[in-house]
């Protein structure tokens, strides 16, 4: 066994132990908080696809992230004022479901980020980088703008919705939703990266012409590598909103996009759990720091700021020693 | 739709524009010489904000306010390129985005700290308030004539000092072929510190010349750095000129698409749905606009190299 395989189990257990901790306590604060790390994981955990493996560097997945959660919310605001979503030859109704609406969620983000990266992919580097941000900017002014879900104020959801054979409103049973749903996209994940499609997703970021020089076409690699990020980052949004019952344009603020991205290098690139760690990291640093100061996010910055500058392997990276071969 | 209205918007997109080419030429600037991709420029401009906002409530002169500004977003461009940014140009982009995030959380942060969360206010100076009398009848705020004027002649000045002055050359040089003129015996590391200085500078002086029109806040930087962005992926990195094209094209895209936009769509729908369909397209018109020159060419108007 690794020494990552080692530091990933203990991050592992943490996920289990901590939330089973707070049961035993009665401390259901300490759960959610829980549960929103682990959203918030697996939502960088989409981006690490497009990022870690395809090089992909997205600015712009607060979009993915705000179209899983206006999925939900939504679907769930019809259901709630018992109006129906769309009227024609056929009618489309609201649902308070949740395989129902993740499964829309999954289809916003990944048919989101097959236009995007159709138009972004023309171009690479730093081209890459802005105009993602900038079709992040585009949903953001938009749901601001587009006054039937609530505009700038957002979309409140009084119930959280419905799992068959759950109690969600019990924070530990969401929370275990939550959890499984990371573990299997970990699993995918893990899988993705050793498959053909994983294996010349890489070459296609190392050397791109040789890839091309072999019949695989680069772009298209890369544009499918975006479109499953786009898909998993859109449940992730699903889920944080369910967590607050609540939706507004901030989900596609562009400091959304950028703190997805500072998981990714706070927990360590190119490794698998790295998204974990980091998001664990952040809403732990948000919980105690936040309660210290208020100017908590200027401590995260020179945090960040250390780890770019001197420490490139992130926290997995302290504790499992030097990457494997990552460029 | 009047024609007084008409020029009136054109103006007003001009302004826009020409504020966002003193944004956009600084990162493209930066981009074309160091090959960085600076996050942090908006905070430089809300650096200059404060400042003229701190020295005009001090001294009550709006041209001293302007100084300050310059100088305070250049001294601390300068020790921010001394202290981080150097270390960030042989890294990848996703590196230079992520420090530069991290400089924008500490600069924000930072601000607040000092001057508290409210927004502080920056007056426009009394000789340059109300309203001129333009040709044909047109009522114009002076302030706003007075900053395409203050916009035209720096856009003037900096393409005779990038391609007249011995300093300019050396900066053009420096795009091409670091190395070489660095064989040449001009100091890169001091070159690579004042652009980048002259960069915030322009940021700064951006800050405060808008920040007598709106109010000085924190965060009031990233959304005009967005903008910046769009303007330089338009005009194509790294050129002055194409910043320049890009950012009158966004500027005059905004602000008419906000007006027109729902007047056109009022033509053959509801009113009251034409002005939803018509100003949520206007929030998004300048990113169609990025889109469709994309298209069109993948390296922005005026760009050599991707």
């Amino acid at each position: 066994m690794s020494r990552e395989s080692i530091v990933n189990a203990a991050l592992f257990a943490l996920l289990i132990a901590v939330p089973l901790g707070a049961l035993a306590t009665d401390e259901p604060f300490i759960i959610t908080l829980a549960t929103r790390a682990v959203i918030l994981a697996l939502a960088a955990v989409g981006l690490n696809i497009a990022l870690g493996i395809g090089g992909l560097v997205s600015l712009g997945h607060a979009a993915y992230f705000g179209i899983g959660g206006y999925a939900m919310g939504i679907l769930a605001f019809h259901a709630q004022s018992y109006t129906p979503l769309f009227e024609g030859p056929f009618v489309i109704e609201g649902t308070k479901l949740m395989p129902i609406i993740w499964l829309v969620a999954i289809c916003g983000g990944a048919l989101a980020a097959f236009v995007i990266g159709l138009l972004s992919l023309r171009t690479t580097g730093v081209y890459f980088i802005m105009i993602t941000l900038a079709f992040g900017q585009m949903f953001y002014f938009f749901t601001i703008s587009w006054p039937a879900y609530g505009g700038e104020d957002g979309l409140s959801i009084y119930v959280r919705n419905s799992f068959p054979g759950l109690n969600t409103l019990v924070p530990i049973q969401f929370y275990a939703v939550c959890f499984v749903l990371l573990c299997a996209v970990l699993w995918f994940n893990a899988r993705l990266a050793r498959a053909p499609f994983g294996l010349a997703l890489n070459a296609a970021r190392q050397v791109p012409h040789r890839v091309e020089a072999i019949g695989l076409d680069p772009v298209r690699l890369k544009l499918v590598a975006l479109v499953i990020s786009g898909a998993v980052t859109g449940l992730a949004g699903a889920l944080f909103a369910d967590l607050n019952r609540f939706v507004s344009p901030t989900m596609f603020s562009w400091q959304m996009s950028g703190e997805l991205m500072v998981f990714i290098i706070l927990g360590g690139t190119g490794r698998l759990f790295g998204p974990v760690a980091g998001a664990m990291l952040f809403v732990l640093l948000e919980y105690l720091l936040g309660g210290i100061s208020d100017y908590w996010l200027a401590f995260l910055g020179a945090l960040l700021l250390l780890v770019v500058l001197y420490g490139r392997g992130g926290l997995v990276g302290i504790f499992a020693g030097k990457a494997r071969n990552h460029d | 739709m009047t024609t007084v209205l008409l020029v009136e918007q054109i103006l007003n997109g001009l302004q826009f524009g020409i504020m966002l080419f003193l944004m956009a030429a600084g990162l493209t600037l930066v981009f074309g010489v160091m090959g960085l991709i600076n996050l942090a420029h908006g905070s430089l401009y809300m650096i200059g904000a404060f400042a003229a906002a701190a020295v005009a409530a001090a001294t009550g002169s709006f041209v001293l306010a302007l100084a300050g500004a310059m100088a305070a977003a250049a001294m601390v461009g300068a020790l921010v390129e001394y202290t981080v940014i150097r270390r960030l140009y042989a890294r990848d982009h996703l590196d230079q985005v992520l420090a530069t995030f991290a400089l924008i959380l500490i600069f924000s942060e930072g601000t607040r700290w000092i001057f508290g969360s409210f927004p502080l206010f920056l007056d426009i100076p009394s000789a340059l308030a109300g309203p001129i009398t333009l040709p044909g009848g047109i009522e114009y705020p002076r302030y706003r004539l007075v900053l395409i004027v203050i916009g035209l002649a720096i856009a003037a000045g900096l393409a005779l000092f990038i391609s007249r002055t011995r300093v300019g050359i050396q900066i053009r040089a420096g795009e091409n072929d670091r190395e070489m003129i660095a064989a040449l015996g001009v100091d890169i590391s001091r070159l690579y510190t004042l652009v980048f200085a002259l960069g915030a500078a322009l940021a700064g002086l951006a800050g405060a010349l808008v920040g007598a029109i709106q109010s000085v806040q924190i965060g009031m930087g990233e959304p005009i750095l967005i903008l910046a962005f769009v303007v330089i992926v338009i005009g194509g990195i790294g050129s002055i000129r194409g910043a320049l094209v890009g950012s009158l094209l966004v500027g005059l895209t905004d602000t008419l698409g906000g007006i027109f936009l729902p007047e056109a769509f009022k033509l053959f729908m509801e009113p009251a749905a034409a002005t939803t369909v018509g100003s949520s397209l206007a929030s998004m018109a300048i990113y169609i606009l990025m889109a469709g020159v994309l298209i069109w060419r993948p390296t922005g108007l005026f760009g050599a190299r991707a």
